[in-house]
């Protein structure tokens, strides 16, 4: 008996400096996220509401927010980039959407390999990758005599190829996750595929739909590599990103374009917020129902 | 017939797929079958065409000029370039050694700390998203600012690129880590210590040789993730730049980059391929 309170207690003070040791080695990451993540955003906070004088002292201001507000030029880029992200995003869901549900259902096996070929351009740099396409339109467009390079199909295509496998893969995940036998289930109850898609694979796959959708619409609204390379040097693709490129690279005015990046954030908190929220919903829809009806079945 | 039907007679939460009743094939459509095989070919079709284009002796894409390592050659030649990927290749191991590091530490932490403060620990893992939800504009800008505040202490170059590259790195590594920690039996811990060894050497033999996959493919998700990476070096580089940055300021395109391409294109394509062939092996062991 004395032998097993004294290892109770031995064991009770080893776990308790265990404990102090292991968190210590949290110090560093906790350092790190402090100082170069949430640091950082206190300095566009910072940087948006302040202005540099003429002797270089710093002032308080809003007119940061108000030079952008009455610019023309930034509520039409903010615009345009809205327009083309949403219209690149539909096109990566449309085209993406059946190359997923072949790779959500087809064999464990032929998965991997798929799977495996999705990933691949994705670790290659996005920059190579659209300098590639611009190649090819220029080869296109000798051959053909057609204007590729600087429209609004350049611009939706280098978008969409860049993007598409961040819709493909959560879409694919989501529908691996569906059990065949409702498939059956809704042919013996009568549906045809179509309606057995429509009524069973789109409302089963909704959340993989939806964090496709947040991960190809704010990259493709604030991109600044493919309007740049393939905008053809256009004003109509001077989007958001290269907006903020602007204020910060070329003229230097980071004031400004700090207020641009503060607006630009809470505008995508809002809508990754939205979007969570959405997708709860639907999910707690769903189990509301089954837990319905284990209820009724008790 | 609507959902509403399918839904009161079977029931959806499924959490184990080999448990379903179905047991028919999968056979799909011959047009989606075509149609899945044609989005891989246009998704690697520029990377192909890069290929063939890096041989080409004639500067222009439109006409072929015969076979020739010209570009290669003067690819090798080009001194900023060389020093440019020199800068890539270095940035991007020291900023994944340090991100391995303070990521695998600061997830086991975190997991234990979550024993105490689980709310904490949430909102550290919430700031630890930040870089990854954000778009990259965004924390480029965020670091440039913090950068261009303490510019007269440290100028922008090779330290702040490489503070940056740590920075967005490590949560990549504690996303892929502390998931791991969570889900590990905390009685391997306790029977090592049971067997004498102190907490560290538990923590170093057992632990971690445990997570050792996941660290692995986060620290090569951190690598390339540097080493790809474009728009966070573009702002806070300064003086210092790598070779994405090179490409995008460069004001006529050289077909070099066509040679530069496609070795990265095989390197990392070789490296993704060993790390998958690795992986699916490892996995056949432990069904085993």
């Amino acid at each position: 008996m004395a032998f097993h309170v004294q290892n109770v207690k031995k064991q009770k003070t080893r776990s308790n400096f265990t404990f102090n040791a292991s968190i210590g080695g949290a110090i560093p990451l906790l350092l790190l996220l402090t100082l170069l993540v949430l640091l950082p955003f206190v300095f566009i906070f910072i940087y948006a509401i302040t202005n540099k004088g003429e002797s270089n002292y710093i002032y308080l201001t809003f007119d940061n927010f108000a030079q952008f507000i009455t610019e023309p030029n930034f509520l039409r880029s903010a615009g345009m980039s809205i327009y083309f992200a949403f219209i690149a995003t539909l096109i990566c869901l449309v085209i993406g959407y059946p190359v997923a549900y072949f790779i959500g259902r087809s064999k464990a096996s032929l998965r991997n390999i798929l799977v495996m070929l999705i990933t691949i351009p994705m670790w290659i740099n996005m920059l190579l990758r659209i300098l590639a396409w611009k190649q090819i339109f220029e080869l296109f467009e000798k051959w053909m005599n057609v204007e590729i390079i600087g429209t609004d199909f350049a611009i939706l295509f280098g978008m969409a190829y860049d993007l598409l496998p961040f819709m493909i893969i959560p879409i694919y995940t989501s529908v691996m996750k569906i059990d065949p036998s409702l498939y059956e289930a809704s042919k013996d109850l009568g549906a045809n595929p179509i309606k057995t898609f429509f009524k069973v694979t789109i409302p089963l796959s909704m959340p993989g739909i939806i964090s496709g959708i947040t991960m190809v619409f704010l990259p493709a609204a604030t991109t600044l590599v493919v309007t740049e390379k393939l905008g053809g040097g256009k004003s109509r693709y001077f989007l958001i990103g290269n907006i903020i490129e602007s204020y910060f690279i070329r003229q230097t005015n980071p004031y400004v374009g700090s207020a641009i990046a503060l607006i630009l954030s809470v505008i995508i908190f809002l809508v990754i917020f939205l979007l969570n929220r959405l997708d709860r919903t639907v999910v707690r829809d769903r189990e509301l129902t089954t837990s319905v009806k284990k209820r009724r079945k008790a | 017939m609507s959902a509403q039907v399918l839904k009161d007679r079977v029931p959806l939460k499924i959490k184990n797929r080999r448990k379903s009743l179905s047991n028919q094939e999968y056979h799909p459509h011959f047009a989606l079958t075509s149609y899945t095989w044609l989005i891989f070919i246009l998704l690697y079709l520029p990377i192909i065409s890069v290929i063939v284009f890096s041989f080409n002796s004639s500067k222009s894409v439109s006409n072929w000029g015969g076979f020739s390592f010209t570009w290669y050659e003067s690819l090798f030649k080009n001194r900023v370039l060389m020093e440019d990927l020199r800068t890539t290749l270095s940035i991007a191991a020291i900023a994944t050694v340090f991100s391995t590091i303070i990521g695998t530490l600061g997830a086991i932490g975190l997991a234990e700390l979550n024993k105490k403060k689980p709310k904490f620990v949430n909102f550290v893992l919430s700031v630890n998203n930040l870089p990854l939800v954000n778009p990259d504009i965004v924390t480029a800008v965020s670091l440039m600012t913090l950068f261009l505040a303490i510019q007269s202490v440290l100028e922008m170059g090779y330290i702040t690129l490489l503070l940056a590259h740590i920075a967005f790195c490590t949560p990549y590594i504690v996303i892929q880590v502390y998931p791991k920690v969570l889900s590990q039996d905390p009685s391997e811990i306790e029977a090592a210590m049971d067997l004498g060894a102190t907490r560290r050497q538990a923590v170093m033999k057992v632990m971690i040789p445990d997570l050792m996959p996941s660290i692995l493919s986060g620290a090569m998700l951190a690598f390339t993730m540097s080493f790809d990476d474009f728009i966070i070096s573009y702002f806070v580089g300064g003086k210092s730049q790598n070779i994405s940055v090179y490409i995008y300021s460069m004001k006529t395109f050289s077909p070099i980059v066509n040679a530069l391409s496609t070795i990265i294109f095989l390197a990392i394509g070789l490296v993704v391929l060993g790390f998958q062939v690795f992986n699916s092996t490892k996995k056949k062991r432990e069904e085993r």
